[in-house]
């Protein structure tokens, strides 16, 4: 702590806007992204963190439309760019990696050709240097023999190797942030370990990384700051350890619980009763009251506040302070 | 990929072959002797014989087919009867009008359908995109006989835009290819809006956008490419049974084509040159659908390169 | 459906989650409220068929009644849409001419779609060489170009009405079959008919009592959308003097006649062109509306 951030988002919030009403899929969201740090949004599907990430980017598909708050990157606030300053922006200094590789690339043009393309959009590069670039970052990320993987299509490629491609691509402007939006979720667990390697060596060479994930494991082996959300909102942030070691949501450990007595194996599975509540009918107060099991009375009437119990270590939640972390 | 044409040739080589057969087998069964029924009721039985004779029609059926097949492949589809002409000839004439005809269609048909369907997609929902719709299922619910009327009657009658006599230079085919074209420019026209639509949807549009492309750049350099795949396939379907001759177009501004040249081996009772115009015609299909098909596994990467992977 | 009742509640309350077990009349309303468009075309439809069925009290002119002394007459309060050459109201001629639209519209695309179905299902379920016959069969015929094929079948078969049936349905059938084998073997493969048959259940019976009701809905939409293309042949067939013959009425022969009329006397091209287009326009517009209703994956929405 104590470094510049990147990013900072402020009190940021998106909606979509359906015939059945407003869904608020990001609510009040404000966040930090250190420098050189990997910072992470985890929660489970639905929960607002991918719409977050879009946000940020100003990718959102219709219906979902920005409401308010600041997006301050840079010193400027993203939110008032136009689309096509925004354009500028997008690949050039904040570029983004999706979840699904298999999808994510153009399946008609060649794997170089689409690493290449932000380089000659954003640097006008040259078809020679580009494709020099291209190859270079292809090696970078991975790729054995590049040079010949740049001419693939995507379909003749790997999982795995489909995902080296995104990130390259991302990387090959040399961002001063990445978003990366469950960048393994699509993988498996060999691949996956490799990616979250290639991600720390990113980040060791000085590139922010802002990581969404359901998945905790993944969050505990890259990330240095952990935000959890919940429909919508963020419900707790602190550093790494102190998450794993001190959760005090309830949310949060019961995330922990489900993860934990996998790993020991214990004989009946923890899990979270109850599914993730709908967005159109959120109660007053505490979203999570309706699956909580220490919840009170009044959890539900009002909102509970994003407090600090600890050194940067924040929770919202009403019964901190009355139940042992 | 080689050897998949290869295949697919010789699955349309065996359609085409047995596309003959289907052809010769119709034009025998009509009620009664077909020699009668070309030369009327009342014929002198001397002549019917001779030409019974003559078309080696009292031979059994199988030689027949055979004689006709050999002289299909060497391009002898025998002589018209009510022309007087080798049918191929006629043939050759009017097949170069109804390749102009076509052409001009096709051209008008593709731009037109393209250029609106790309804007009812990205306009969707929006009063151009239901503009061009409504209109392109006008097109597509539109007679062509119909749109040709009305064409005559408006640009020559009323407006005196084109003579309403045939000329036979570039002006005399402007009409007649809206006719023929306009349909197809709404099918095209939806095709494109709804291909591209999907692709939209695509996980790789949103890459593209992450990528810091604009609107214009995400549409030509990456929707575009994968939304014109089903659209090409279309279009040579599309050229491929103009050229194999549109019969109410030809025959309404009197082009003398292909089509044309079957209603008139029709009324003629002329069953050498209705074959030979037949045969010819589905052939036409039959190698379009082949090329859309080999043009689809080309453009294709996924279809082209997929042994590699 | 009776196989709803073999099928455990769970089950059964997903299937009409997803609309499997609408009936008819649910289907309708969802079309009725969803797509207005489709909504007021089946009205036209309806009007039309009211018109063919209610021609004779419509009209108290019979359709082949000569006037010679009022020819090419432009339309008039005792003639509203004009008279042909011949002296003969125009706008009779179209309500009888309606009746044959409507049937070369309905009776062909009937036909062939039994007779597609029933060759299509054959083919996918039995496999082996009669797939193998019956789909080159449906390629020969596919590769026609259909206008041309149905030209020599009724320069093989004569004019007439019934000829112009058999000649639709020839046209017709192969188009049916294939969607039908495709289907078929998707639903060849799929668990509730594998498990069907595991349990002993004789292969006709699965065929009818499992693929085709699963065939239905795209039948339903190919059966609007081919009606349109058949009424287009026919008149088209008529236009070149090889469908329905004069004094007989139908649309496309009366634009054929008063193509020669064009510009001195357009209403009798005009009305029955008209006609042509409102009702294969009504007909696209209620195949495109059912096709959304009935298959929710095909909406590009």
């Amino acid at each position: 702590m104590g470094d510049k951030n990147v990013l900072e988002i402020r009190h940021l919030r998106t909606s979509f806007f359906t015939q059945k009403g407003e869904i608020r899929a990001v609510d009040d969201v404000s966040l930090d992204v250190p420098e050189g740090k990997i910072t992470g949004i985890v929660g489970e599907s639905g929960c607002g963190k991918s719409m977050t990430a879009r946000t940020v980017l100003r990718l959102l598909k219709y219906p979902g439309k920005l409401v308010g708050g600041e997006i301050l990157f840079d010193g400027r606030d993203l939110t008032k760019l136009t689309e096509k300053e925004m354009a500028k922006i997008r690949g050039g200094e904040i570029s983004m990696i999706f979840q699904e590789p298999m999808t994510s690339l153009n399946p008609v043009v060649r794997v170089g050709k689409q690493v290449e393309e932000a380089l000659r959009l954003h640097r006008r590069l040259p078809a020679r240097e580009a494709r020099r670039q291209a190859v270079a970052m292809l090696d970078a990320v991975g790729i054995a023999e590049a040079e010949k993987r740049a001419h693939c299509y995507p379909h003749e490629l790997s999982g795995g190797m489909r995902q080296r491609v995104m990130i390259a691509m991302a990387m090959i402007c040399k961002p001063k942030l990445l978003i990366a939006d469950e960048p393994t979720t699509a993988l498996d667990v060999t691949v996956q370990a490799q990616i979250l390697n290639l991600m720390k060596r990113l980040r060791d060479n000085g590139t922010s990384i802002l990581l969404i994930s359901h998945d905790l494991g993944v969050v505990a082996q890259v990330c240095d700051t952990v935000y959890v959300m919940y429909a919508g909102r963020i419900v707790e942030q602190a550093e790494v350890c102190e998450l794993f070691d001190h959760a005090a949501h309830p949310y949060t450990r019961g995330l922990l619980g489900a993860v934990s007595s996998l790993g020991s194996g214990a004989a009946t599975l923890e899990t979270i009763p109850g599914v993730v509540p709908n967005l159109l009918h959120l109660p007053a107060g505490c979203a999570f009251s309706l699956r909580c099991g220490e919840c009170r009375a009044d959890c539900a009437g009002h909102l509970p506040e994003l407090r600090e119990c600890a050194p940067g270590h924040r929770v919202r939640c009403h019964r901190i302070g009355e139940v042992s972390a | 990929m080689l050897l998949n044409i290869a295949k697919r040739l010789a699955q349309a080589l065996l359609v085409l072959l047995g596309v003959a057969l289907a052809v010769f087998i119709m034009l025998r069964i009509i009620p009664g002797n077909a020699i009668i029924t070309m030369m009327g009721e009342h014929a002198d039985p001397v002549i019917i014989d001779r030409m019974t004779e003559e078309l080696g029609l009292n031979e059994p059926i199988t030689v027949q087919f055979l004689r006709y097949l050999k002289g299909a492949v060497t391009g002898d589809f025998g002589t018209s009867y009510s022309m007087h002409r080798s049918v191929s000839e006629l043939m050759g004439a009017a097949f170069g009008n109804t390749v102009k005809l076509a052409l001009a269609a096709a051209i008008f048909a593709w731009l037109l359908g393209i250029v609106s369907g790309i804007i009812a997609a990205v306009r969707k929902n929006g009063l151009l995109d239901r503009l061009f719709m409504g209109v392109s299922l006008l097109g597509v619910s539109m007679p062509v006989f119909m749109t040709a009327m009305l064409l005559q009657y408006v640009f020559a009658y009323l407006l005196h835009w084109v003579p309403i006599s045939r000329v036979t230079d570039w002006r005399g085919y402007i009409l007649p290819a809206i006719a023929l074209g306009w349909n197809s420019a709404g099918s095209i026209a939806r095709l494109t809006r709804s291909t591209l639509l999907e692709v939209l949807q695509a996980d790789y549009i949103d890459t593209a956008r992450a990528k810091g492309r604009g609107q214009l750049g995400v549409l030509t350099r990456h929707a575009l490419r994968n939304a014109m795949l089903p659209v090409l396939t279309m279009m040579a379907v599309q050229l491929s049974s103009m050229l194999s001759g549109a019969v109410i177009c030809e025959t309404i501004f009197s082009i003398n084509g292909i089509g044309r040249l079957a209603v008139q081996a029709i009324s003629g009772r002329d069953i050498p040159l209705l074959q030979g115009t037949i045969l010819f015609s589905t052939a036409l299909v039959i190698l379009g659908n082949f090329v859309a098909d080999s043009l689809y596994a080309v453009l294709d990467p996924r279809i082209r390169r997929g042994s590699e992977s | 459906m009776t196989t709803n009742n073999e099928l455990p509640n769970e089950e059964l309350k997903l299937l009409s989650q997803i609309g499997e077990a609408e009936g008819p009349w649910d289907i309708f309303r969802r079309l009725a409220r969803e797509n207005k468009l489709a909504l007021i075309s089946f009205i036209i439809i309806l009007l039309f068929v009211l018109a063919a069925i209610l021609a004779p009290v419509l009209t108290p002119y019979r359709f082949d009644e000569m006037d010679l002394a009022n020819r090419l007459k432009a339309p008039s309060a005792e003639h509203l849409l004009g008279t042909d050459e011949g002296g003969r109201d125009i706008l009779t001629r179209m309500l009888y001419g309606s009746r044959v639209s409507l049937l070369v519209g309905v009776v062909p695309t009937v036909l062939s779609m039994l007779l597609g179905a029933l060759l299509g299902i054959l083919a996918g379920y039995l496999g082996g060489w009669v797939d193998a016959l019956l789909m080159r069969l449906a390629d020969i015929m596919l590769a026609f170009p259909s206008m041309l094929l149905a030209m020599v079948i009724m320069y093989t078969l004569g004019d007439g009405l019934i000829n112009i049936f058999l000649a639709l349905t020839l046209v017709n059938w192969a188009s049916v079959a294939r969607i039908v084998r495709s289907e078929t073997l998707k639903l060849r493969e799929s668990e509730y008919v594998e498990a069907a048959r595991s349990i002993g259940v004789r292969a006709f019976r699965v065929m009818l009592r499992h693929i085709l009701p699963n065939c239905v809905p795209s039948l339903i939409v190919l059966f609007t959308l081919n009606i349109p293309s058949a009424i287009l042949t026919e008149s088209s067939l008529s236009f070149l003097g090889l469908g329905i013959q004069a004094p007989d009425a139908s649309w496309g022969l009366m634009v054929n006649t008063g193509r020669q009329f064009l510009y001195t006397a357009p209403w009798m091209s005009l009305a029955p062109s008209a006609a042509i287009m409102a009702i294969v326009l009504a007909f696209n517009f209620l195949g495109d509306g059912l096709r959304d209703v009935l298959d929710p994956y095909m909406k590009n929405s």
